[in-house]
Formats: C-alpha cells, sequence, structure tokens
C-alpha cells in the first residue's frame, strides 16, 4: 500500500516537473525574445535590453529555469504585464467562482451519469438504453458554448426561469448563487456526463454478466440491490478513472463554459490574458491547471484501493 | 484518413449493394452521407451562395428570409453564405489534423514502440502534454506564435498527438511479441522491413477509426478557439468567428448564432457516428 502511494506520487512528481519544462519553454520557443514581448511592440532595443537584465533572461537558459521552477513551486507566478498584479492575487480573486461552477457541474454531472449508465447496462438495447446512448453521442458532438447559448434562450430569454448571465457568491445566498450555476453548469456538464455514461454501461454490461451476479438473483437479492449493491462496486474502478481523466475535458469547457456565461473564474481571466498577450498569466493558469489535473487523477488512483481492495496488495 | 477507410467501403459496396452495407452500419453510412453533403456544399459554395463577406448595413440582423436564407448578421452578412464557407475552415482544420495525427503518432509510436531510449524520452514529453488541458496549450501556442490557420492547425495538433503517440505504440508493442515478428527479427530483417511489412499493417485500422476522433475534436476545439479570439482571424468566415461576433444579438438575432452552432453540431456528430461505425466495421471485437 505505501509502496502503491510512493511510486503514484513519484510518478506526479515527473509528470509536474515536464509539465514545468514544457510551460517554460513555451516562452522562449516563440519567435521573438520574451522580453520583446512583453515590451510590446514600440520598446526600443534599451528598453528590451533592461527588461532582459530584470527578468534575468541574460543568463543561461537552465539558470533562468532553475529560477523560475523555484517561484513557481512556492506559488509566485510572476505579475500580470497589463495590470502589474501578482498572477496569484489574480487566481486567488477568480478561484471562488471556478471552482463553484466545477463542483455543481462535477456533482451533478457524475451522478445523473453513474445512474443513467447503471440502467442502460440493466436493460441494454432496451428504449432507455437507445435514448440514453443518443444524448450521449449528442453531448459529445454539440460544442459547449451552443450547448450554452441554446440553453440561456430557451430558460433565461424566452421563459424568464434563469437569470442570463453572471455569477452570485455563495455568502449572497444558496439559492441565487444555485440559479446562477444551473445554466452553464448543465453547459459544461453535458460531455462530461456522455463520457462518464458510457464508461459506466459498458462497464456495467461486463460486470452483469458474471457468476456471483447471477447466484445473487438466485438468491432474491432486488435489481436495485444487484446493480448498486454487487455490480456497481466492482464496475468501479474504470468509472473513477474516467471521472478522473474527464477533468481535462471539463477544464477546457470552463474557459469557453465562463466566457458564455460572463462568470469571472479562471477561465476568464486566461481568455482576456489573451486578448492582452498577458502570458505570465497564461503560464500561470497554464501550471496551476494542469497541476488540479494531475493531482485529481492521483486521487483517483488512490480511490481504487477503497474502491476495489484487490489493488492494495 | 478518409481515403484508408474509402478503399474497403468501395469493395464491401461492390460485392453487396449499397442497402446491406446501411443495415449493417447505419451510422456509418448516415454520417458518411452527411460528410460528403457538407465537403459538396463547402466546395461549391462559389456558385449557389451570395459573397459571405460583403456588407449591407442596411440590412443588419434581417431574419430568414427567401433572399436571406439564413437571415443576416449584425454587419448585414448573409449567414447562411458565412455559414456554407466557415464549412470550409472546419473541414480542413478537421482533415489536416486527423491526417497530423495519424502521421505523428505512426512516426512517433513506432519509433518508441521499437527503441527503447526514444521511448523512455518521447513518452514523458507525452505524460506532460497530456497533463495540460488540450484548449489552454491551444491557446498559448496561438497567442505566442501569431498567425493565420497553419499557426491554428500546429495548435491544435500538438495537444492532440499524445493520444495518438499511445495508440500507436501500444499496438506495437502488443504486435512485436507475436511469433511472425519474432521469426522476421531471428531472421535478420532490417528494422525498418519489420516495422513497414509486419507492423505497419496491424496500425492501419485502429489508426483510420482514431483519426475520425481526432477530426471530429479538431473541429470543435477550433470552433472553440475562435470563438474565444484566439483562433483563426476574425475576418475569415469560420463557425466559431460567426458566433463570437453575434454574442450581444442572441435575444435579438438567434439565428446569427444557431446556425453555425447547429452547422457544428452536425458535422461533428456525423464525423464522430462515422468513426463509430467505422470502428464496429473494423474491429468487431468492440462492436456492441
Amino acid at each position: 500500500m505505501a509502496a502503491y502511494i510512493a511510486r503514484r506520487l513519484s510518478a506526479t512528481l515527473v509528470v509536474m516537473a515536464i509539465v514545468g519544462v514544457i510551460v517554460f519553454l513555451l516562452l522562449h520557443a516563440a519567435p521573438g525574445s520574451p522580453a520583446a514581448i512583453i515590451a510590446g511592440d514600440n520598446a526600443t532595443p534599451a528598453q528590451i535590453a533592461l527588461i532582459n537584465h530584470e527578468l534575468g533572461l541574460d543568463r543561461p537558459l537552465v539558470v533562468q529555469f532553475g529560477i523560475w521552477a523555484w517561484r513557481v513551486v512556492r506559488g509566485q507566478f510572476g505579475t500580470s504585464i497589463f495590470s502589474g498584479v501578482p498572477v496569484m492575487d489574480l487566481v486567488e480573486q477568480r478561484l471562488p467562482a471556478t471552482v463553484s461552477l466545477s463542483l455543481v457541474t462535477i456533482a451533478f454531472a457524475a451522478t445523473i451519469a453513474v445512474i443513467a449508465g447503471v440502467f442502460a447496462a440493466w436493460r441494454a438495447g432496451g428504449l432507455l438504453d437507445q435514448v440514453l446512448m443518443g444524448i450521449a453521442a449528442l453531448g459529445f458532438s454539440v460544442p459547449v458554448f451552443v450547448v450554452g447559448y441554446l440553453l440561456i434562450y430557451l430558460f433565461a430569454i424566452t421563459l424568464h426561469w434563469l437569470p442570463v448571465q453572471g455569477y452570485v457568491p455563495l455568502s449572497r445566498g444558496l439559492g441565487s448563487w444555485l440559479a446562477h450555476l444551473v445554466l452553464p453548469g448543465t453547459a459544461l456538464g453535458l460531455a462530461y456526463l456522455a463520457l462518464i455514461a458510457r464508461i459506466t454501461r459498458a462497464s456495467m454490461l461486463e460486470v452483469l454478466s458474471e457468476d456471483y451476479i447471477r447466484t445473487a438473483r438466485a438468491k432474491g437479492a432486488s435489481p436495485l440491490s444487484q446493480l448498486f449493491g454487487h455490480a456497481l462496486r466492482n464496475a468501479g474502478v474504470p468509472i473513477a478513472t474516467v471521472i478522473g481523466i474527464g477533468i481535462a475535458l471539463l477544464i477546457s469547457g470552463v474557459v469557453l463554459t465562463e466566457t458564455v456565461f460572463n462568470i469571472p473564474g479562471i477561465g476568464r481571466l486566461t481568455v482576456d490574458a489573451i486578448t492582452n498577450r498577458d502570458y505570465p498569466i497564461i503560464q500561470g493558469v497554464m501550471v496551476i491547471f494542469s497541476g488540479v489535473y494531475v493531482l485529481i487523477n492521483l486521487m483517483v488512483d488512490l480511490s481504487y484501493t477503497l474502491i476495489d481492495p484487490r489493488i492494495r496488495r | 484518413m478518409s481515403d484508408v477507410a474509402i478503399l474497403p467501403i468501395a469493395a464491401e459496396v461492390r460485392r453487396h449493394g449499397l442497402r446491406r452495407l446501411f443495415q449493417r452500419h447505419p451510422t456509418m453510412v448516415i454520417g458518411g452521407t452527411v460528410i460528403a453533403a457538407m465537403v459538396l456544399l463547402a466546395l461549391a459554395a462559389p456558385l449557389f451562395a451570395p459573397n459571405p463577406l460583403s456588407m449591407n448595413p442596411m440590412h443588419r440582423l434581417r431574419p430568414p428570409s427567401g433572399v436571406h436564407w439564413f437571415g443576416t448578421d449584425p454587419l448585414g452578412r448573409d449567414v447562411f453564405a458565412r455559414t456554407v464557407y466557415g464549412a470550409r475552415i472546419s473541414l480542413f482544420v478537421g482533415l489536416t489534423v486527423a491526417l497530423g495525427g495519424v502521421a505523428g503518432g505512426l512516426v512517433f509510436g513506432l519509433l518508441c514502440g521499437f527503441y527503447r531510449r526514444i521511448d523512455a524520452m518521447v513518452m514523458r514529453l507525452m505524460d506532460g502534454l497530456m497533463a495540460i488541458p488540450s484548449i489552454l496549450l491551444a491557446i498559448a501556442l496561438v497567442s505566442l506564435w501569431q498567425g493565420g490557420v497553419p499557426v491554428v492547425i500546429l495548435a491544435i495538433l500538438i495537444p492532440e498527438l499524445p493520444r495518438d503517440v499511445r495508440l500507436v505504440r501500444s499496438i506495437v508493442l502488443g504486435v512485436r511479441e507475436r511469433p511472425y515478428v519474432e521469426a522476421a527479427i531471428a531472421g535478420g530483417a532490417r528494422t525498418s522491413k519489420i516495422l513497414r511489412r509486419h507492423i505497419l499493417p496491424s496500425t492501419i485500422a485502429p489508426l483510420t477509426v482514431q483519426g475520425t476522433y481526432v477530426c471530429a475534436s479538431a473541429i470543435l476545439v477550433e470552433a472553440g478557439l475562435s470563438f474565444l479570439g484566439a483562433g483563426i482571424p476574425p475576418s475569415i468566415p469560420t463557425w466559431g468567428n460567426m458566433i463570437a461576433g453575434s454574442e450581444l444579438y442572441l435575444a435579438l438575432a438567434p439565428w446569427t448564432i444557431f446556425c453555425p452552432g447547429i452547422a457544428l453540431a452536425i458535422l461533428v456528430l456525423a464525423v464522430n457516428l462515422f468513426g463509430d461505425g467505422l470502428r464496429d466495421w473494423l474491429d468487431p471485437r468492440f462492436a456492441r
């Protein structure tokens, strides 16, 4: 068990180190020196030289990487070129909105997807199965922003049931907070839901044909007990895996969803940074999102031992 | 990607007729037909669609009518024309990224599967690339390099590569343990010949299927990047650009957003369905 955790942990650290190298080199592989990019189009050579020196860009690349990485490890991503505010402060300001959106989406999508996938597998080939898998195929194909505008048009503009855009912090009341997250959460969650539902169905189909399910049925276990008590737990590892891998899908979706619904989260921060060519922000957000992705997948890997005790060995 | 797929399909149709192909693989036929129709429309656009760039402020935000089939946008441009021309970019990006992904996957995958030293290095790089959310990596690449369609294609291709490389590598690792490959190695065949004659053929079917999924994903990412303003320059009509340019007119002129949006969804769905059908057909083990 301890060896397993140690192995997974070291693999995670290696991946994050490589992410760091890629993100660091991105800025240096770009045409034109980073200093010229930071200084803007109208800078004089003297200004560029000054920035070069200030940022330590006149030192060897390995030294630069060392300095940058040491700062990143301590949570310092530099300051925004555009506003001069430390990137970490900007991220902290935007964090609650993004975390709210992500948590609501994951909770809603994973719950519905697992239940739907279980029942689709139970009556595979039936009407319910076909409808669910049809919705799953749509979920993969309709982009987040099209679903988002469709939901806004339908439920906010036409029916006036929910607010059009924006974000309200949880401190201003649970109802209002949730009302602003229903539509973006649905738009964002659709592809994620499709992914999890498909894997749940496939994994359940495999488990349901095993002998011990027949035994459970023979001794009179109810269908619900068969499905959720006996089968789901054994089908759990692939489902947990895809919930983790799907986080990548979710992060890409967050950037688009926050733009559609005008949510002041980290995704909006990134999009605004593109417009201003604010590289420290883009770099910082890339490292942070990759870190979150890798960390969640580490937790998923460790959760296998809870789902399936055989992995503990 | 489509060339590889079309040959066996044509052979099957000649042998058993179109009807049987449809009965056996309805999703593939429907998907393929929709893709073919979109390709034809996009190529023949100048024959029937008005100029997608000509502005006419007098006729801005007109609802769909006999003159403007999909209405007009905030600058009075014909939405139908822009949707049809936008298909060109989506199809081109989808196809080139799919081809690039297949080619890159083959080169790196074959090398990794055969040479331990390259394998360790390339696969660590791929692990790192996979950990960075693809749209963020693409955004960073586009905003750093700037420029038109080629940069966007490269920016979509790079985050897409690890999956293709992993796929080919896993196939190579599986196949190289087979007796016929071991026999070839023992017989002293050159590595290049082993790769070409004995290993390459096993990768074609799964890579073709993978290519369709990469194509669908590339079309979605391109639209997303253009929508965010980090993709194709706004002067070129693409579905993402059209939606981004009409954001504020959702309540007033929903057709400006939903026409390109629905076209995008239909194309991606068609490519995905085609891929699913292809997978069931080429690799019956996956069939449900």
